[in-house]
């Protein structure tokens, strides 16, 4: 009978080793694949300056399309500064989607200008925002996914019970409201896969 | 791809990495000691003293020095095949690697390999360009932090971004279920097992048969010689068949791994239709790869020499094939692009 209490015993805490084990696992892969979106959105509010420069000459009077995505960039750098998995993301996504729909506004009004397209500058530009947006979005869905997991994983049973141990929390996931898919006008110069 | 699936699969091909190398090694040990044990019977010392044969010493092969010393050569090259396969494949192929780019379309691989190395979550392959006019693409390497994905420069003209980005996905999935693991174990295998068999084959084109013969004559003898010409015999087809054994390796290599990686490509880009695009564009480019050759044929996204067995379906075209027919891929495909535009969700199995 002893036996049989020692074995279960045994068979509780083994599975609670890997139980732990798998959620702080969970836990790093999640805040890995934030920290791959940090890196996307750096290089994206990055490349900004340079874009504007690229083309500032030519489009003097766009200004306001030009103002309109310098500062949403700037607001989308404050923000991604105090953003964490657990705290935070929904505002960085909406700051994040309002740059991308200034980008997308400077990009058909670039369209308009056959003298800025035909250096290969700009082609070059476009190639990087482009690969940009990708990269930021493709971040995004690793993000989503692993986080997705890993909250599921904390609130089952039995893993609920190791959740508090593992200091697991549920981490906000990068969503893209209906509002925010509004806002974004829906020309697509850049190929951009469908998220 | 699941978790599930993807762990699944990893765990198959490690078994199977792991069979590849007993087998050949196995391979080499039987060569070894085969040898060892003809040799062994050959020049057994007569049990009749005053039978001796003539004079001077004679030599009794007791110990099993062929043997061991075949196994080692065997791990030996298995090693060195697992250290320098991918070097090699990609050095059988021509290629040359992308460090810096200069032309718009490099870079745009480039930036494709790092947005697909995102989504996948790997560490960025490097890149590298064959200069071959067929549109096509390859992934080798040992591991996940070890990888390299090469492309041809017809690949880069024919496909556009997306297409482009569909098809890196599908290397990189090879890569992240260790396909490339075991596929290039498997070229740089077949590679050094093939290469014994040529040279075996020419030392037995020239005299070596004859000193063979002298030998067994000698054992035929003293009795107990039929055994000697059997296994003699034997040894002498093991290792001439050594081309059909890693044929037969070869098999190792399941046809549905190309289904796997379409399907967990397109969980990467969520973009199964762009694929299926891309691979018409290869299958129409209907040209061989002449880069590419045959030992490392397998590694590609298309079959780089257009055999025909690739394009059939059925039992023996599932055992001897190395791709599955670019029709059927296709069609998987669409059924993906179709389902995930109705229901958001890439399907899981194809």
């Amino acid at each position: 009978m002893s036996w049989i209490l020692l074995i279960l015993i045994v068979a509780t805490v083994v599975w609670g080793i890997s139980a732990y084990n798998g959620l702080i696992q969970l836990k790093g892969d999640t805040l890995n694949a934030w920290k791959q979106i940090d890196v996307q959105l750096k290089r994206r509010h990055d490349l900004i300056p340079n874009l504007v420069n690229a083309v500032k000459g030519a489009m003097d009077f766009e200004r306001e399309t030009l103002e309109a995505v310098i500062q949403a960039r700037n607001q989308a750098v404050k923000i991604q500064a105090e953003a964490l998995p657990t705290g935070g993301v929904k505002k960085l996504a909406a700051a994040e989607a309002t740059l991308g729909a200034a980008l997308s506004r400077l990009s058909v009004v670039v369209e308009q200008y056959p003298q800025l397209k035909a250096t290969g500058n700009i082609g070059q530009l476009q190639e990087e925002l482009t690969s940009t947006e990708n990269r930021v979005a493709f971040a995004r869905q690793l993000y989503n996914d692993t986080g997705t997991t890993y909250n599921v994983r904390q609130q089952q049973f039995p893993w609920s019970l190791i959740a508090g141990m593992a200091r697991a929390e549920i981490v906000e996931l990068w969503e893209i409201t209906d509002e925010q898919e509004r806002a974004v006008p829906k020309v697509d110069l850049s190929g951009k896969p469908k998220a | 791809m699941s978790d599930t699936n993807l762990f699944e699969q990893q765990r198959r091909n490690r078994r199977r990495s792991a069979l590849l190398v007993a087998i050949f090694l196995l391979f080499f040990a039987w060569i070894g000691f085969g040898g060892d044990y003809v040799f062994y019977l050959s020049t057994m010392p007569d049990p009749t003293p005053g039978l001796s044969r003539g004079s001077g010493p004679t030599y009794h092969h007791t110990f099993p020095w062929f043997g061991i010393g075949a196994t080692l050569l065997g791990i030996g090259m298995a090693w060195y095949g697992w250290r320098n396969g991918p070097k090699q494949v990609l050095w059988a192929s021509g290629a040359w690697e992308l460090v810096q780019p200069t032309k718009p379309e490099e870079q745009q691989l480039v930036n494709v390999v790092e947005e697909m190395a995102i989504a996948s979550g790997l560490p960025k392959p490097t890149v590298w360009i064959v200069p071959d006019q067929d549109p096509n693409a390859f992934a080798t390497g040992t591991d996940e932090g070890h990888a390299h994905i090469a492309a041809t420069e017809g690949l880069l003209t024919a496909l556009n971004r997306d297409e482009l980005q569909a098809v890196v996905a599908h290397e990189l999935a090879h890569i992240k279920n260790y396909d490339v693991k075991l596929m290039t174990l498997l070229a740089a295998l077949v590679g050094v097992l093939a290469l014994i068999s040529d040279g075996t084959r020419r030392f037995l084109g020239r005299g070596g048969a004859r000193v063979v013969g002298r030998r067994s004559g000698g054992g035929g003898r003293k009795g107990g010689g039929g055994l000697v010409v059997i296994l003699l015999a034997l040894w002498l087809i093991s290792v001439l068949l050594a081309p059909i054994v890693s044929r037969l390796l070869a098999l190792a290599v399941s046809r549905k791994r190309e289904f796997l990686a379409d399907a967990s490509g397109a969980q990467f880009t969520r973009n199964p239709a762009a694929l299926a695009s891309a691979l018409r564009k290869i299958e129409d480019a209907a040209a061989p790869t002449q880069a590419i050759q045959r030992g490392s044929a397998h590694l590609c996204i298309a079959d780089p020499l257009g055999r025909r067995i690739n394009a059939k379906q059925g039992l023996v075209a599932d055992i001897f094939g190395t791709h599955p027919p670019m029709a059927v891929r296709i069609a998987r495909l669409k059924a993906m692009a179709y389902q995930y535009e109705k229901t958001g969700v890439i399907p899981e199995a194809v």
